[in-house]
């Protein structure tokens, strides 16, 4: 059985995939995931899950490229340029 | 430390050493990877321990880790029976990696209460990597314990934990030969 490991280097920080084991039960992939990815001071704390568990979702449709749903979508600075033209009013320092 | 002691701590060198060569015999060819990764390593943490307790014996009697290590005569070393055997068995090997963890274990927590300050922080700092070593050989021990062939591997090979120390199997020549043949080769006067 595959098990995908994900450590955490420091507390607080977020768990990033590490990369996984193979083990035969979760009691292997416990000791095999130690081993390699904990024992020297590399990780505060391990999740190793099989990667069955794991729910992979790589398909996102967006077929009327709607790209104002995204933040990157929406050329703020621009706008904001064209506003303040119309207003007559500079942009503050530091804004440009 | 006295001579006892001496002694004591090169039995335990010996017996680590000698089990860190056997061990790393699978190094390539372990039953699978992952394995593979976690036998070598206690492998090697077991000659990292004999490193450590013959540098402490060799100050005591002012020569150095190596020439204790490897340049006594295969009868001058005081390792167990158990720990000599070439075991291309994995289910040996984890039979002798599982009792000897255990006897291990029984014996740094004697050297833990050692009044040798130096003797019991060694024995501390080995204990916790050894934690590593007893969760592997439990892990495979639940896993196998109902296996015949692993239980008449750890019948077979209990009676020799307790050997004599002093005689020695054929085996612990030929490994010998094998682990100094390097060290050997140099000229006299070769310093390491």
């Amino acid at each position: 059985m595959i098990y995908e490991v994900f450590r955490q280097e420091r507390k607080g920080q977020p768990f990033q995939h590490a990369g996984s084991v193979e083990a035969p039960d979760a009691h292997f992939a416990d000791v095999y995931a130690r081993e390699q990815y904990g024992r020297r001071g590399e990780s505060t704390a391990l999740w190793v899950v099989p990667r069955d568990a794991v729910i992979e979702i790589d398909e996102f449709v967006d077929e009327l490229n709607r790209n104002y749903h995204r933040v990157d979508g929406y050329p703020l600075r621009e706008k904001l340029r064209e506003a303040r033209e119309r207003a007559g009013t500079a942009a503050p320092a530091g804004d440009r | 430390m006295n001579e006892q002691e001496q002694q004591l701590l090169l039995a335990i060198a010996d017996d680590e050493l000698i089990l860190g060569w056997r061990d790393s015999e699978w190094t390539g060819i372990a039953p699978l990877l992952e394995e593979d990764v976690a036998f070598s390593s206690i492998a090697q943490n077991e000659i990292g321990h004999a490193r450590a307790l013959y540098e402490l014996v060799a100050r005591e009697r002012e020569t150095t880790a190596d020439e204790l290590a490897f340049d006594r005569a295969p009868d001058e070393y005081r390792c167990a029976r158990i720990v000599e055997l070439r075991l291309p068995d994995w289910e040996k090997t984890i039979a002798r990696h599982y009792l000897y963890e255990e006897a291990d274990a029984a014996r740094l927590g004697q050297l833990k209460d050692s009044d040798d300050a130096e003797i019991a922080g060694l024995a501390a700092k080995i204990d916790r990597e050894e934690a590593y070593h007893r969760m592997h050989a439990q892990m495979w021990f639940d896993r196998l314990r109902d296996e015949q062939r692993f239980t008449a591997a750890l019948e077979e090979l209990r009676p020799l934990l307790d050997s004599a120390r002093d005689t020695h199997s054929p085996e612990l020549a030929e490994l010998w030969e094998e682990m100094t043949m390097v060290r050997r080769s140099q000229p006299a006067g070769t310093r390491w």
